[in-house]
This record gives structure tokens, C-alpha cells and sequence, in this order.
């Protein structure tokens, strides 16, 4: 007998007798509109930064986040009117991680953002890039349109897709490991600014 | 053995891993309460805790409905438990994933062992998981000459300081910020001498101390809050990106899950992912949610195993009753709000799963017999059935293990009398009149002699009333 069998069998035998069917209440909220200002305020809870811009105005914003000269790991398809002139971009042709570890920042676009609880989700397509873009530089810009908005997590789940990796983002960094109080700043990008896009 | 007997519900084997402690519940708890700096440690972490909680989870007008919500979801998984583990395999295997199945504690250390070593790493990195403590994985892996290294800021801290955790979620939650930095100065290679003990210096030194391993291991290590049957999909749920360097940078992946673990469907996430950051850590969502399918080309580990544990929770299961314990999502709420856990802390309990929920899964993994103690410590205030953000009715089970739990001899005979005396009116009254007796033995609370005492150790006697309301009634 396999493992397989043998737990298999144990769990039907526990089983037995059949408990009911089991009906899940589904009463809780799902509908509700986007409040981008509650994102804009869950965000700034968490200590993100927050910019709202216009989309011709991406690049400027970046301007005034990064020194002159600074390196950023690039998405391959990242709109290249967000990039500003005075950053060295890194596009990702297979970047090594020690190459993405030591730039000064990252840019991405995202898939959804939930403006309940101040996420926002990556989900690996070519203007975020693979996972370990956003997770190693110390700091992540990370640009949301407000068509990628929505008010809570039941909604956030029906627009993405399963099968893809998906990074999902409430803040900076932190942990609740000291006294159990929130503290920013440990493995992942220590500053996050979202841009968010009419 | 024979067949018939494998195929039938076990509980967790004995000489592996931490379900067991090594003295009963009193005794541990005794010692705990007189260390000051572990209450002040405990009191000040616990009240925070409740205080956030409680802020965001009034922020959300349909709280209960997510609490039944996720209740059902739970209930519902273990009803079909069987048929949701071969669909997760089907998923998983189909996106390119491998599913190893461990019936015990002693079988998912050998799996994982064998997988490390075909890797040829002498080194894996870790993500905070309670399945992976649960079997003693790293003494496993230590055993086999391969280093386990912990990346959560707390499980660093507990292996640093040769510690053992004492929380489901923060397991160095005994130790405060200045003995943090101790055990940093003593313990880290390469730790700057001039740290201080602010959070966010002790958070630097970590990352600075970690990074290079995360860099250059190429097997991570992790447990998993959430694995949905219809797609494949994995969830971990963490705080500090340790998790997202374990998920993302090694060639191979390692996710030991108990089977408990797994839910129908993509949407049923959407009620977890509410309930479980508000009700842990007290945030609307915790810093970050990885989740992955398989293998994805050109992003992530190239190889991605899944290691499906039993290790008692078949027996669990065939609890009727009991069974609820598995509806666990290991939030740790329960020990937050507990009025025996803020006092003694994890330890007392011996088990990785300390606090209400650890003494009712605890003894059912184990068998009652090997954690007698646990269903009694609890003062039944039901706290923890009202924090549960899946509704385990905690004290319903803390009194059905006590009932399960082997009796003292002279605790069974004196029931025995009392059952009797009750079903004999005569002999009933003789009793109670006798018991006025005692008010000539002195004082309340001096406890009754021999082979008695035991009971009254812990509790006071009742005051004796001057009459039986009998003899009240008889004068009216």
C-alpha cells in the first residue's frame, strides 16, 4: 500500500459515517463601487507613497523620486514614456539577480488594485515582468491605472487568473515580529510608491 | 500490520517532531508564571495585538457572515477531504508540479530529505511554517548533514537564540526588543556592534545578515496557508518578503502541507484572504500574498514539489466532534485574546500549537493519553470560540477531550459515590447534612486531605452553608 492509498483510506475511513453536505453562506458584500480615495488612504496608512498624476506627467514623478543617474530594473514591456531620461534603465533581457539586487529601484505596472485594503497585485505579465523584479532593489514604483481598481477582495479574486504567479502588495516591507507591532523595512523593497493614473 | 490496519485513522508517532511536551501543563506553567520579564513580554505584545485587531476587524460591517462564510468552506473540505486532495493532485501535477503523500511525520522528513539531497544543496532556506516545525523538519535535515536556514524575523530569532517558538505566528513573541538585540550581538556573524535595540535596526540587521543566502541557496522550504483544489494554486501569506525570496529566487521549491490545508475553490480564497491578515496580525492586509500554480517558465523555481501530510489528522478527522479543530487557518487570534496563554506563554504548552487551539489539536494528534493536561488548561471563558475567525467551538472540545482524557482513581470513585448518593434521597440527604461538617474543619479554601488534595490544589472549596436548603424549607 502507497502512502497515497494509506492516507487515502485512513481519510475515508474517518469519514465514515458521511457527514451532510455542507451549503456555504455567500451573503457577505461582493458588489460595492471603487472609492479611489479610500485607496489613497489605505496606501498612505501603510506607508506607502503615493502620486496622483496624470499618465503624461509618469515620467516627471519619476524624475522627482530618483536621483539623477539612478539605475531601474525595467519590465520588457513597461510603456516607455513612463521612463524618464535621467535614470540608467535596466531592461530585463535575463537580468542576473545580482544585477537586479543592485539597482537603485524597479518599475512595474500591476494588475489590480483593491482599494479596501490598500493591495496591489502583480500578476507576471510583460509590463511587471517576473517576480523577482519588484522583490529585490530597495525601492518599487509601481503604476496603477484606476480602470484597475477595485473596492474589495471578492472583486480583486474574479479578475485574476490563477494559473499565473501573482505577488500581491500592502505596503513596504514590514513585520509584526517585535512586540507584535508593525515595523517597515525588512526583506522586500523598503519604499513603495504607487502612482495612480485617472 | 496489516492492511485493514494502515487504512485505518492514526495519530502522530511518537519520537518525532513537537506535539509532545516533555512535562504536563501545570508544571510548565508553574515555572513560566515566575518569570516577570515573560508576563510583561507576553501582556504588552497580547494587547497590542487584541487592540489592532479589533480596530480592523470593526472596519468590516459583514465580519460574522465571513465568519460563517468560512466556517462552512471548512466544514465542507473536510467532508470531501479525500476527493479535494486527489483533484489538488490532478491540478498540481498538470501544471508541472510534483505531489509526494506522507503519512506521518517520519515519511514527510524523508521525502523532503531525499529531494534536498538529489539537489546536491547542503543548504535549504525556509519559510515560517507550522507543518515544517510540527514534524521536526530541521533536525531532520541538520541529521542529514543539510543546514536549515529560518528567514521569518522570528524563527531567526528563536534559532539564533537555540530557542523554541512560543506563538503560532510571532514564535518569538517571549523575547522583547532588548533581548533581541542581545541575542543578535551574541549569536549573528557579522552583526554591527553598535546595534540598538529600535525595531527598525534589529529589522535592517536581519535583512543585511540574510540577503546573501537568500541569494545564493538554491532549495527553499515552506508550509502553505491555502491550496485550492480546482486550479493547483498555492498561498503563503507573510509580512517581511522572506517568503517572496523562498518562493521566487531557488531552483527548487519544497511545500509541506497538511491535508487540512486545502480548499474547493479559486473564490473561496476571497473569504480567507479577509479573515485571516485582520484577524493574525490586526491588518487590513498583511505586506504581502504569494501565490503559485505549478511552475511558471522563466519565473520562479524550475521545480516545485508538494509533500500532502497526514500525521494524526486522520484521527482528528474521525472525531465527529473534534474534527472542527482542523478548520484551523493558524491566525493565532485564539492565543491573543486567552487569559491562560497571556499569562504562561507558548512553552507551557509543549506542542508547536500552544494557546485554545494547541490544547485541543495538540492531544487529538497525539492521542489524549500523550497530552493529558492540555484540555485543562483553559479556564472555559470561551474568548477564543468568539476571536475564532472560523468559529472552532474551543470550549465545546476542551470539555469533550476532558472527557476522553484518562481520570485519576480516586477522582473516578468519588463521582462513583456522588452518582450514587444522588439516585438514593435518603442517602442524598445524610450527605448534604454531613457536609456541614466540614465547617467545623476550618477555614475555606484548606483543601480536602488525601487522596483528595489533589483537586483542591488548584481550586477552593465552597463555603458550606450554615443549613441544606432542605432543613431551610422544612423550618418555612
Amino acid at each position: 500500500m502507497s502512502a497515497r492509498e494509506i492516507i487515502l483510506a485512513r481519510l475515508r475511513a474517518a469519514l465514515d459515517p458521511a457527514p451532510a453536505p455542507v451549503e456555504v453562506p455567500r451573503d457577505y458584500r461582493r458588489d460595492g463601487a471603487v472609492d479611489l480615495d479610500l485607496l489613497v488612504d489605505r496606501l498612505i496608512d501603510y506607508r506607502a507613497r503615493v502620486h496622483r498624476v496624470a499618465e503624461a506627467a509618469v515620467a516627471d514623478t519619476i524624475t522627482g523620486i530618483l536621483p539623477t543617474g539612478a539605475t531601474v530594473v525595467v519590465p520588457p514591456a513597461l510603456p516607455p514614456a513612463w521612463l524618464p531620461a535621467t535614470v540608467t534603465a535596466l531592461p530585463d533581457d535575463d537580468l542576473d539577480t545580482t544585477a537586479i539586487a543592485a539597482a537603485d529601484g524597479v518599475i512595474t505596472a500591476a494588475a489590480v488594485a483593491i482599494a479596501d485594503t490598500g493591495t496591489v497585485v502583480l500578476d507576471g505579465s510583460p509590463d511587471q515582468g517576473r517576480r523577482v523584479l519588484s522583490l529585490l532593489p530597495d525601492l518599487h514604483i509601481c503604476v496603477v491605472r484606476a480602470a484597475q481598481v477595485v473596492a474589495n477582495v471578492p472583486q480583486a479574486l474574479t479578475r485574476l487568473a490563477p494559473h499565473r504567479p501573482l505577488t500581491w502588495i500592502s505596503g513596504p516591507s514590514a513585520t509584526s515580529d517585535i512586540e507584535l507591532n508593525r515595523v517597515e523595512g525588512v526583506h522586500g523593497p523598503r519604499t513603495l510608491h504607487i502612482i495612480l493614473l485617472p | 500490520m496489516t492492511r485493514t490496519f494502515l487504512g485505518m485513522p492514526a495519530t502522530a508517532p511518537a519520537g518525532v517532531g513537537h506535539l509532545r511536551g516533555e512535562e504536563p501543563f501545570p508544571a510548565a506553567a508553574r515555572r513560566a508564571l515566575a518569570d516577570a520579564q515573560l508576563r510583561r513580554n507576553l501582556g504588552h505584545a497580547t494587547a497590542t495585538i487584541r487592540a489592532k485587531s479589533a480596530g480592523v476587524i470593526g472596519e468590516v460591517p459583514d465580519w460574522e457572515r465571513l465568519r460563517a462564510a468560512g466556517s462552512a468552506i471548512k466544514a465542507d473540505v473536510l467532508a470531501r477531504l479525500p476527493e479535494l486532495l486527489e483533484q489538488l493532485e490532478a491540478a498540481v501535477t498538470a501544471a508541472g508540479g510534483v505531489v509526494h503523500w506522507a503519512a506521518d511525520a517520519n515519511e514527510a522528513n524523508a521525502i523532503v530529505v531525499d529531494l534536498v539531497r538529489a539537489t546536491g544543496s547542503d543548504r535549504v532556506i525556509k519559510v515560517k511554517s507550522m507543518a515544517t516545525q510540527e514534524i521536526g523538519l530541521n533536525e531532520a535535515l541538520e541529521a542529514a548533514g543539510i543546514a536549515p536556514v529560518e528567514t521569518d524575523l522570528a524563527e531567526l530569532i528563536v534559532q539564533l537564540g537555540e530557542d523554541r517558538p512560543s506563538h503560532i505566528l510571532v514564535p518569538a513573541i517571549h523575547r522583547n526588543r532588548a533581548e533581541i538585540r542581545e541575542i543578535f550581538l551574541r549569536a549573528m556573524p557579522g552583526v554591527d556592534p553598535e546595534l540598538t535595540d529600535e525595531p527598525a535596526v534589529l529589522a535592517a540587521a536581519a535583512r543585511r545578515f540574510l540577503r546573501q543566502t537568500f541569494l545564493s541557496t538554491s532549495v527553499a522550504v515552506s508550509g502553505a496557508n491555502f491550496a485550492v483544489a480546482e486550479t493547483g494554486t498555492l498561498a503563503v501569506v507573510e509580512s517581511e518578503g522572506n517568503g517572496r525570496m523562498c518562493l521566487t529566487l531557488p531552483r527548487t521549491l519544497i511545500t509541506v502541507m497538511g491535508v487540512e490545508k486545502v480548499v474547493p475553490t479559486w473564490r473561496d480564497l476571497e473569504v480567507f484572504l479577509q479573515l485571516l491578515p485582520r484577524a493574525s496580525t490586526g491588518e487590513r492586509m498583511n505586506p504581502y500574498t504569494s501565490m503559485w500554480t505549478g511552475v511558471t517558465p522563466g519565473d520562479g523555481p524550475q521545480a516545485f514539489h508538494l509533500v500532502l501530510l497526514d500525521n494524526g489528522r486522520s484521527a482528528v478527522l474521525a472525531d465527529e466532534v473534534g474534527r472542527q479543530a482542523l478548520h484551523c487557518i493558524r491566525c493565532s487570534a485564539c492565543l491573543n485574546v486567552c487569559p491562560v496563554y497571556e499569562r504562561t506563554g507558548g512553552h507551557a504548552y509543549g506542542s508547536v500549537y500552544p494557546g485554545p487551539i494547541g490544547a485541543v489539536l495538540s492531544p487529538q494528534l497525539t492521542g489524549v493519553a500523550d497530552n493529558a493536561s492540555l484540555p485543562y488548561a483553559s479556564s472555559l471563558c470561551g474568548a477564543c470560540y468568539d476571536a475564532c475567525p472560523v468559529k472552532i467551538n474551543i470550549p465545546e472540545l476542551l470539555v469533550h477531550l476532558r472527557d476522553q482524557a484518562p481520570h485519576p482513581r480516586g477522582e473516578a470513585a468519588v463521582m462513583a459515590a456522588a452518582a450514587y448518593a444522588m439516585d438514593h434521597p435518603a442517602l442524598y440527604a445524610a450527605a448534604q447534612r454531613a457536609t456541614r461538617l466540614s465547617r467545623l474543619t476550618g477555614r475555606r479554601g484548606r483543601g480536602l486531605p488525601p487522596p483528595l488534595s489533589g483537586w483542591t490544589a488548584g481550586r477552593d472549596l465552597p463555603e458550606v452553608p450554615a443549613q441544606t436548603f432542605r432543613q431551610w424549607w422544612a423550618q418555612r
